[in-house]
């Protein structure tokens, strides 16, 4: 298989081909042509069209798309908000920051079709701090858009009123959480809430809301312009289209790489990445970045595939895809990981901010060489409580990494447990 | 430029606060809010100063101590770990001669870790003002500090 039939060019096929900075040329490009389409349907026409497509939620969590814009659509309650998510902190991802940086025009029209379909007249794009030039070149392409009649009243003549501003977050992993984000705009600390109800329901001001990923919204052009069937022929049976892939880690070729979904992880690392260098071996591969599952080698030939990883607990999430080789500490690995959850964790809930606290502390005994069989019942027992009862999936994802090594590389533990003594403090 | 200055730019609704706050940090000389500015943003914003302070505090973006024109991010994360950020920290440390979290004391440098800067694919990497800079060496670190030096604009 050459590197052609591997990557997909859809979402990523204006990079480095328009001046992201100029709305003409995106609009030479076929820009705006897939709302222009869209004006012409109902609300319900361009939902049913996003259904058959198939998309699924590109943040890691993978709900139908189709449904979420239904669910706001059906919702009582006004005003509606509709969101971007663009608060990508997730260690390992940067696809959200180049579809930003390299075609804005492409997320603003996948925003505008879904707020029509929904009809709402409100938006933010709300990005991570951190991200200081996606935040310039969105704000200054949504102005160009409002120039050019994309946004404002009475957009393209069709009675339809919408505008959107960027909202600046201000250094917090936590706010990729949906009710985090919600209430960051809102001007208070950014900290989870239990669901239900959902945003679809009781979003920002406690009204509907539409949350959706940047790369999700950036799909939605694509499926209004080929139509729902054509797109779902992209891709397999449970996951549709393309999906973009961050390669990092111990790898020749690291950078960002547009995949139809359904081609495998090895693939990804050994013809687009090249391997790793110095052709050393690989030790274990992190999916979907900090929060996601770590998997062997011999795993590699999974393929992108929801239906056919959910059959091991494994998942794809946001499409990271991080390399480690056989130089690397596994625990050292894991401490690290589980420094920046503790140091992103809002506090609020006790599995997660003790959890995390005690997680380190357990780390440790086993680095020191002082674990017992204890300590190894006790980090399991608490990162089970973790997941089941922290409110949010910053604690509840946060033991994944760790759980996941005990399952495929116990004896990172075991090695290390230095008597079968019961717990000493 | 001053709090009320601020304000009037983004507003004064508790949604624009962050953003306010943000813009007039990143215009005072030490990068950071006083207990008196808190106490102004309150004021102007009919805000309690409990929420204000609980903003300032949260957020890792916001400050509420003094730090350099300059403020050194150097990512944390994995991706970064295991090409060698703990060498680029180091160095930035040794060229400084502070530690990570600590000032110049010519108050021109603050270096501090920064969650993921989604520049995985050039680690290791660090951000200064807005700028990124990816797969750095031990080497490109004094360049990049003497042009700080003579006083480039972030």
């Amino acid at each position: 298989m050459s590197n052609k039939e591997i990557t997909k060019n859809m979402l990523t096929a204006r990079f480095d081909v328009i001046n992201p900075d100029s709305i003409d040329e995106y609009i030479s490009h076929n820009g705006y042509t897939a709302l222009k389409k869209a004006m012409s349907k109902t609300g319900e026409e361009i939902i049913s069209e996003v259904k058959i497509a198939g998309l699924k939620g590109r943040g890691g969590a993978g709900f139908p798309t189709g449904l979420k814009m239904e669910a706001v659509s059906q919702a009582d309650g006004s005003p509606k908000y509709i969101i971007c998510n663009a608060d990508e902190g997730e260690p390992g991802n940067f696809k959200d920051r180049y579809l930003m940086e390299k075609d804005p025009h492409q997320l603003i029209e996948g925003i505008i079709i879904c707020a029509f379909a929904a009809n709402i007249n409100n938006g933010y794009i709300f990005i991570r701090g951190e991200y200081i030039n996606a935040i310039n070149i969105m704000e200054k392409a949504l102005e160009q858009a409002r120039v050019n009649g994309y946004l404002g009243d009475n957009i393209l003549d069709s009675g339809f009123n919408f505008d959107m501003e960027v909202y600046s977050g201000a250094g917090s992993y936590v706010c990729g959480e949906e009710f985090a984000l919600l209430v960051t705009i809102e001007g208070k600390q950014g900290r989870a809430t239990y669901k239900p109800p959902f945003p679809t329901t009781v979003g920002l001001y406690n009204k509907p809301t539409q949350i959706n990923n940047v790369e999700t919204f950036c799909n939605i052009p694509h499926i209004l312009n080929m139509g729902g069937k054509e797109f779902s022929k992209i891709g397999t049976d449970s996951s549709k289209g393309t999906k973009l892939v961050c390669l990092s880690g111990n790898i020749v070729n690291p950078g960002l790489y547009e995949v139809e979904l359904g081609v495998s992880i090895r693939d990804i690392i050994e013809k687009l990445g090249k391997g790793v260098p110095n052709k050393r071996a690989i030790k274990m591969v992190q999916l979907g970045g900090a929060s996601g599952p770590v998997i062997p080698e011999n795993m590699l030939d999974i393929k992108l595939d929801s239906k056919e990883m959910s059959k091991l607990n494994l998942n794809y999430g946001s499409g990271a895809i991080i390399v480690m080789d056989d130089r690397i500490d596994v625990l050292d690995i894991l401490k690290r990981i589980i420094e920046f959850f503790h140091h992103e964790s809002c506090g609020k809930c006790t599995p997660c901010r003790e959890g995390l606290t005690q997680m380190l502390i357990l780390l440790d005994r086993f680095t020191d060489g002082i674990a017992t069989n204890d300590d190894l019942a006790i980090l399991e027992i608490l990162m089970e409580t973790m997941n089941q009862s922290s409110i949010c999936g910053l604690g509840q994802a946060a033991p994944t990494a760790t759980q996941k090594v005990l399952e495929y590389f116990r004896e990172e533990f075991t090695n290390k447990i230095n008597s079968t003594d019961s717990i000493v403090v | 430029m001053q709090v009320k200055e601020a304000l009037d730019k983004y507003g004064r609704t508790a949604d624009k606060l962050i953003g306010a706050m943000l813009a007039y940090q990143k215009s005072t000389p030490c990068n950071y809010l006083t207990e008196d500015d808190i106490k102004e943003f309150s004021r102007e914003t009919g805000l309690p100063e409990s929420r204000v302070y609980s903003i300032a505090s949260f957020y890792s973006l916001l400050s509420t101590e003094a730090r350099g024109k300059y403020i050194i991010q150097v990512c944390y994360d994995v991706p970064c770990y295991i090409n060698d950020s703990v060498n680029i920290v180091n160095e930035l440390e040794k060229i400084l001669e502070i530690k990570m979290g600590q000032t110049t004391d010519d108050r021109l440098f603050t270096i501090e870790y920064s969650s993921c800067l989604g520049c995985c694919d050039k680690a290791p990497a660090m951000q200064i003002g807005a700028t990124l800079y990816g797969n750095l060496t031990k080497d490109k670190i004094s360049s990049i500090l003497s042009t700080y030096r003579g006083g480039k604009d972030e």
